[in-house]
């Protein structure tokens, strides 16, 4: 189990003839995930360097392949309309990966959505969604898996299933950062922890798939026994997200916050990761968080100790795999 | 992005919103030239304001009422020829070479209206308080219930209903009402229509009843734009108005790179890939005793060429005394970085402590390519992970 997707999932790329949607398409395949074509308007008919069939449409690349997720590397300027072809289709999880999507677009968008109930969208302004598959041959970057689903340009091989995990746990992991994403990973799977999934929700002040969506579907899977919950300055999703962990959450729930040393009225790189007023600091959201109850990490080092800790889990990490 | 109060105003009018009259000038002589147009229609006041992105204006002695030509010499000679210090300014000010010359308008009533972007809705937020003049802050501090808000919706935008409940609420009655509706609404539609995050009007202003407008005028006095930068590309009389000179000299240089980076006042560089582990790495730095002079986020696919460039600007800030570099390689390959090291060594040169913790794609081949150059950067030291890496840094610049 894993929320999302998994090993059967079948995927799309939009934007598979660009120099990225190329080069990540590769690395998703060579994960083992399921990618059955792309999308690019105008070169329907042709195949990718892997075999892919490329569409004109999204409506055409679903009807063939019978996809149910899509990533989309399409440039800025039209990401918004690829999200909303993708929903249109019938496509259930939409990643959109693409950094630099106007807000107003993201905000038609969003409300645009709600037409289409059944679509997930995750970012835009993010790195994607996996449910790590099991180790089948060779070590590190080169390593092979299996029965997983890799769905962005996250590195599988630092992704540990809980087969393969040492303390036989699994833990859920959602994050507004990428490379913090890939940290909380590496410091889980050192010490013998795997991951049910992980999802990149993004760094853009509107978006989609959110902390609280992932916590409910986290706490209703049995196949993850806790979360680690990666927020950052801007807005007060952290805050909400700790509120309904109080209210609703079984499982244990690991936080951090990045940006406690970030100058207010500062983009720190992502466009939502600006302080506002005084409850979007990284101090307010912590103090929130620790109100509520919830672990939260005060060092971006202590995610995987806190994590131990939290799942009552004691021992040293267990070296590199 | 941020653009000046006179360009705000041009924004406003050409939206057809009211604004006094007035116009940017930049010598003395057109300072006076303008007040003495202003005067001859009539207005017995003119405000001469310094056009600078930075607030504390007024009390800095920028903001000046005049009423005669000479006054308006004075005035705008101190704005020129002084640099403007304020709590929001560096501590050695800035150089004004701008200033608004704009007929002073008699005030009846103040109020504040302002659209923004509400990330909680997910929509664009009309918000307005009866307190105008002051900070919205101070406002939502002392007293929250009288600030007003009406959420747009995303795809009809805002609908005159909602202007005129607006307008009344804020005690827009008559005439006026009318006035202030037109001026609502096309306010939302120049918030939209230009991309823009953040729309203020600190004070809209009703003027006193006159022959000509027995009810009084709505007028927007003062204004303030924040514009989404992802939009800019394809909004180009407002990109037209971006002032370089507003900037960070090195902030601006980072971004022809394709890089993220923030000057901050700390003492330790940091070089990192992603804008989250950037932040945390300031923050690390700081929980070991250390401040971090930058933020800095190369990105997940930087060239060599732009690894380079990242040192260099960091080493342009004399404070910097000692630099962490922290890579988790994703998509970026950690050898990569390590020949980026090596050849920045070589053309920028590291004459302060070099701490590196690099984890993830191709770590073992980077650690070789750091351990064979060793010799060459006497200075730098490898981290095994980041509380070492930030212990290190730290310890290095004690």
């Amino acid at each position: 189990m894993s929320i999302l997707v998994d090993g059967n999932t079948k995927v799309l790329c939009q934007g598979i003839t660009g120099s990225a949607g190329a080069f990540h398409t590769k690395g998703c395949l060579d994960y083992g995930t399921k990618m059955v074509g792309g999308v690019t308007p105008g070169k329907g008919g042709q195949k990718d360097a892997n075999g892919l069939p490329i569409f004109d449409t999204v409506a055409d690349a679903v009807k063939a392949t019978g996809a149910r997720a899509t990533m989309i590397f399409v440039p800025p300027p039209f990401a918004a309309d690829s999200i909303l072809e993708a929903a249109a289709a019938g496509i259930e999880v939409v990643c959109a990966i693409t950094e630099g999507i106007p807000v107003q677009d993201m905000v038609r968008t969003r409300a645009a959505l709600r037409d289409f109930p059944k679509t997930t969208l995750i970012g835009p302004n993010c790195p994607g969604v996996i449910t790590p598959g099991w180790r089948v041959s060779g070590e590190g970057p080169t390593a092979k898996f299996a029965g997983g689903c890799k769905i962005g340009i996250m590195p599988g091989y630092i992704h540990t299933h809980r087969k393969d995990a040492s303390t036989g746990k699994a833990v859920g992991i959602i994050s507004r950062s990428g490379t913090l994403t890939y940290e909380a990973v590496w410091q889980t799977s050192q010490r013998g922890i795997g991951q049910s999934t992980c999802v990149g929700i993004g760094g853009d002040p509107v978006r989609g798939f959110g902390f609280i969506d992932a916590l409910q579907l986290f706490n209703n899977d049995p196949d993850t026994d806790g979360v680690i919950m990666i927020g950052e300055i801007g807005g007060n999703d952290e805050t909400l997200a700790g509120d309904w962990i109080k209210a609703n959450m079984r499982k244990p729930v690991v936080a951090f916050i990045a940006g406690r040393t970030a100058p207010p009225g500062k983009r720190m790189g992502h466009a939502g990761a600006i302080i506002g007023g005084a409850d979007d600091t990284a101090q307010a959201k912590i103090e929130s968080l620790r109100r509520n109850g919830i672990a939260v990490a005060d060092s971006p080092a202590d995610l995987g100790s806190s994590m131990m800790k939290a799942l009552s889990l004691t021992g040293q990490p267990v070296g590199a795999r | 992005m941020k653009i000046h109060e006179y360009q705000a105003r041009q924004l406003l009018a050409d939206a057809g919103i009211p604004v006094p009259q007035g116009a940017m000038v930049e010598t003395v002589e057109a300072a006076v030239a303008e007040t003495k147009r202003i005067l001859a229609s009539g207005q017995a006041l003119v405000v001469i304001k310094a056009q600078v992105h930075a607030g504390g204006r007024g009390k800095a002695g920028f903001v000046k009422l005049v009423k005669t030509a000479e006054e308006a010499e004075t005035a705008a000679r101190f704005m020129l020829t002084n640099r403007m210090v304020s709590p929001q300014t560096p501590p050695e000010g800035l150089k004004v070479t701008r200033l608004l010359v704009a007929a002073g308008v008699d005030i009846a009533r103040e109020i504040y209206v302002a659209i923004l972007v509400d990330r909680e809705r997910r929509t664009n937020t009309l918000i307005a308080s009866k307190e105008g003049g002051v900070e919205i802050e101070t406002v939502a501090a002392k007293n929250p219930a009288a600030i007003l808000k009406e959420p747009l919706d995303p795809i009809r935008g805002l609908e005159a209903w909602q202007a005129r409940k607006m307008a009344f609420a804020l005690g827009l009655d008559g005439k006026l009402n009318a006035q202030a509706v037109d001026l609502f609404l096309k306010l939302a539609k120049l918030f939209k229509e230009s991309d823009a995050s953040l729309v203020e009007i600190n004070p809209l202003v009703v003027t006193p009843p006159t022959d000509e407008h027995p009810e009084g005028r709505v007028l927007a006095i003062d204004a303030k734009f924040n514009f989404d930068d992802n939009a800019l590309f394809r909004q180009k009389k407002v990109s037209a108005m971006f002032d370089p000179t507003e900037e960070n000299a090195a902030e601006l240089e980072a971004n022809r790179f394709g890089l993220s980076y923030v000057a901050l006042n700390g003492n330790i560089g940091c070089l990192v890939n992603g804008a989250g582990l950037a932040m945390s790495t300031m923050d690390i730095i700081k929980l070991h005793g250390g401040e971090p002079a930058n933020f800095l986020d190369v990105g997940g696919s930087a060239s060599e060429e732009a690894v380079t460039q990242a040192f260099r600007i960091i080493l342009s800030d004399a404070a910097v005394k000692g630099i962490l570099v922290n890579i988790f390689g994703g998509i970026m390959q950690c050898d990569k970085i390590a020949r980026a090291i090596v050849g920045s060594a070589k053309t920028v040169g590291f004459k302060v402590p070099l701490v590196v913790r690099l984890e993830g794609t191709n770590v073992g081949e980077a650690r070789a390519i750091l351990d064979a150059a060793r010799r060459d950067i006497p200075g730098m030291q490898t981290a095994t992970d980041l509380t070492d890496a930030a212990k290190k840094v730290c310890a290095a610049v004690a």
